[in-house]
């Protein structure tokens, strides 16, 4: 530019441009340091919320955590054996029972239903149950199960967790077939295979990675959950393996635990919570890598 | 074995040599059409399904709900009474603190995911994109009632001591300050609820706005940039207007899960049913907190019904937020193919 004519002539306008060019690029400071201060702000949360989970969690952690049942109010010793089982359990059971129907629905819409409206309707009806109340959820099983069976019983956790299952695994399914390319389906075609043989040993077979990721994610989703459980499959003091009667929980339990006044229910409840999360970190951090690595 | 071994395989060859010359094509191999025909009804069966579960969870609240529906009719919605020995019911309280709650929440968390995502979009070292990425993906995967027990135990005390009591003393006197602020500031209420239900969303907009973010054409912000543009005038008056369905989309998202979550909140709401002050720091009760402590105990009639109704109404409420939420992010995904 021609900056001796400027500097000879310091003129008005060149001022308020200068003026302006200070004032936009100090507005652009505090805006990235502001958006440095907001990502630290969401690291700081999860630091501390994990920090403190394992510094109060660690201290209840024993053998008898596995071994013992769930104790009474201010006993000595005690565990959460039943409730670890029985959210193994239940949460098992409903990964087995949801994990074909989410494939099924996640094929339909990959495969079968890329149009229409049966394809279109269920895609967004879909991504509204993924965030649906879970609570809701448990209302719904209450009242189509529980009330008419007259009973808590595990096989409604069960039904609740896998109705949470479901979606989780249809979006993932859905959206990892669509990414296997087409030359390969119709390569398959073309050497004559029917279609639920292309769908099952070609395009499911070449996304499993994806579609295990997002079983592996759902798993982590339940294993949390509470609020479905809480009138589903209710909670149980003592061991029990039948999924008729009502079954204890490991998030219910620490859910009782927590909001009692009692120093060894806290205590169990944090080990409780420590459990959960690191299980449900492990499971996210290797769905991340197992993805990550197949493709 | 040793003799017989050769001459078998060699049978083999001649039968399979001699059903070449036949020249018919291979039999047997191919599947039955029935194998098509099932594989295709059982994935349209599952499709079927989650429809029909929208429709069960639907139907079963309306009807569970129906004796409340039928007493109150809609005047359910701005009664605040809720009186379980009287057998009288109203869903303002928690109606009105599940929708405080959320707004406190989506005060904080939507300009903090702003951030966040305008930081892993444009500021953040390659290398430092994905783990930074994944660290606010497990803040979303922490479950909830994990949320609410260190909020009860650890995040109350801290927020009494440390904001509530200092804002109080602060604002004692200013007029609508003053009432906001009022209350005991016990760390238990609307403002804890409003802040933890923030740290649950966060991840939630933040990676939707990122991922929005990423889907402005680079032409565009380069040219912005050529200009002379600073990074913060590309983001706010390029990359902004050009997603803006989609960031209004991923907040949407993030009121959805907000509004529905139960455990967090019910751990540090305070859960008390009366509604006599503006106060941010009073306890208060939400809809999901009153349905996980009540409804076990509830008896069947009135007092369960009325808990459905606030289920139903819940729902509904969420079901819009999320649609709206969807619907624009489906806009601006529909412009992208566009554009480009």
């Amino acid at each position: 530019m021609n900056a001796p004519v400027a500097m000879a002539t310091p003129d008005a306008a060149q001022l308020a441009r200068r003026r302006l060019h200070a004032r936009r690029q100090r507005r652009n400071v505090v805006a990235l340091t502001l958006a440095l201060a907001a990502m630290a702000f969401g690291i700081f949360w999860l630091v501390w919320i994990l920090v403190e989970t394992v510094r109060l969690g660690i201290g209840g952690l024993s053998l008898t955590l596995f071994t013992e049942m769930t104790p009474p109010p201010q006993a000595d010793t005690g565990g959460l054996a039943n409730a670890i089982f029985g959210s193994l359990a239940m949460v098992t059971t409903a990964t087995l029972l949801g994990t074909p129907i989410g494939v099924l629905a996640g094929i339909y819409l990959a495969e079968y239903g890329q149009r229409g409206w049966l394809g279109h309707t269920t895609r967004f009806i879909n991504d509204i149950l993924l965030s649906a109340p879970s609570i809701v959820i448990g209302l719904f099983i209450y009242s189509v199960v529980v009330a008419r069976v007259q009973s808590f019983s595990g096989w409604a956790g069960v039904l609740a967790l896998a109705l949470i299952v479901i979606p989780v695994v249809i979006r993932t399914t859905e959206n990892m077939l669509s990414l296997i390319p087409n030359a390969l389906r119709e390569a398959a075609y073309a050497l004559g295979t029917p279609k639920w043989r292309v769908v099952l040993t070609v395009t499911l077979r070449a996304a499993r990675a994806g579609v295990i990721t997002g079983i592996l994610l759902a798993v982590a989703r339940i294993a949390g959950e509470t609020a479905p459980l809480l009138f589903t499959a209710l909670s149980n003091q003592f061991w029990t393996s039948d999924m008729s009667k009502p079954m204890a929980s490991l998030p219910v339990t620490i859910f009782k635990f927590a909001m009692s006044p009692y120093e060894n229910w806290q205590k169990l409840a944090w080990a409780g919570v420590f459990l959960i999360t690191l299980g449900v970190l492990i499971l996210n951090i290797v769905a991340r890598t197992f993805f990550r690595n197949r493709f | 074995m040793t003799a017989s071994f050769p001459a078998s395989a060699y049978l083999g060859d001649e039968d399979r040599m001699q059903s070449h010359l036949q020249d018919r094509p291979p039999a047997g191999r191919r599947a039955s059409p029935w194998a098509d025909v099932v594989f295709s009804a059982l994935a349209h069966g599952a499709a079927w399904l989650t429809l029909a579960l929208l429709a069960g969870i639907l139907v079963s609240l309306v009807i569970g709900a129906a004796p409340a529906i039928r007493a109150y009719g809609l005047s359910f919605l701005w009664t605040s009474e809720w009186d379980p020995v009287q057998n009288r019911y109203g869903g303002l309280v928690m109606i009105y603190g599940t929708l405080m709650t959320s707004l406190i929440a989506l005060v904080i968390a939507v300009p903090v995911s702003f951030g966040i995502a305008l930081f892993l979009t444009e500021l953040s070292p390659l290398w430092l994109k994905r783990p930074l990425g994944t660290a606010i993906e497990l803040l979303a995967a922490v479950p909830s009632i994990v949320y609410g027990m260190w909020g009860l135990l650890v995040f109350s005390p801290i927020l009494s001591r440390f904001v509530q009591q200092p804002l109080q003393s602060t604002f004692k006197d200013v007029p609508v300050l003053g009432s906001l602020f009022s209350g005991p500031p016990v760390g238990i209420g609307l403002l804890s609820a409003g802040i933890i239900l923030a740290i649950m969303v966060i991840p939630f907009i933040a990676s939707v706005m990122r991922d929005v973010f990423d889907v402005t054409p680079p032409m565009l912000k380069e040219s912005a940039y050529a200009l002379g543009s600073t990074t913060w005038e590309v983001v706010w008056k390029v990359v902004l207007p050009y997603t803006k369905t989609g960031v209004v989309g991923a907040i949407m998202l993030g009121l959805g899960r907000a509004l529905g979550e139960t455990m967090a909140v019910t751990f540090v709401i305070g859960n008390f049913n009366q509604l006599d002050s503006l106060s941010l720091f009073q306890a208060a009760n939400s809809i999901t907190s009153a349905l996980a402590n009540e409804f076990g105990e509830a008896a069947a009639g009135l007092h369960q019904a009325s808990l459905i109704y606030l289920g139903l109404v819940l729902f509904l409420i969420t079901f819009i937020v999320l649609s709206i939420s969807k619907l624009l992010l489906q806009r601006l995904k529909r412009r992208e193919g566009r554009v480009t």
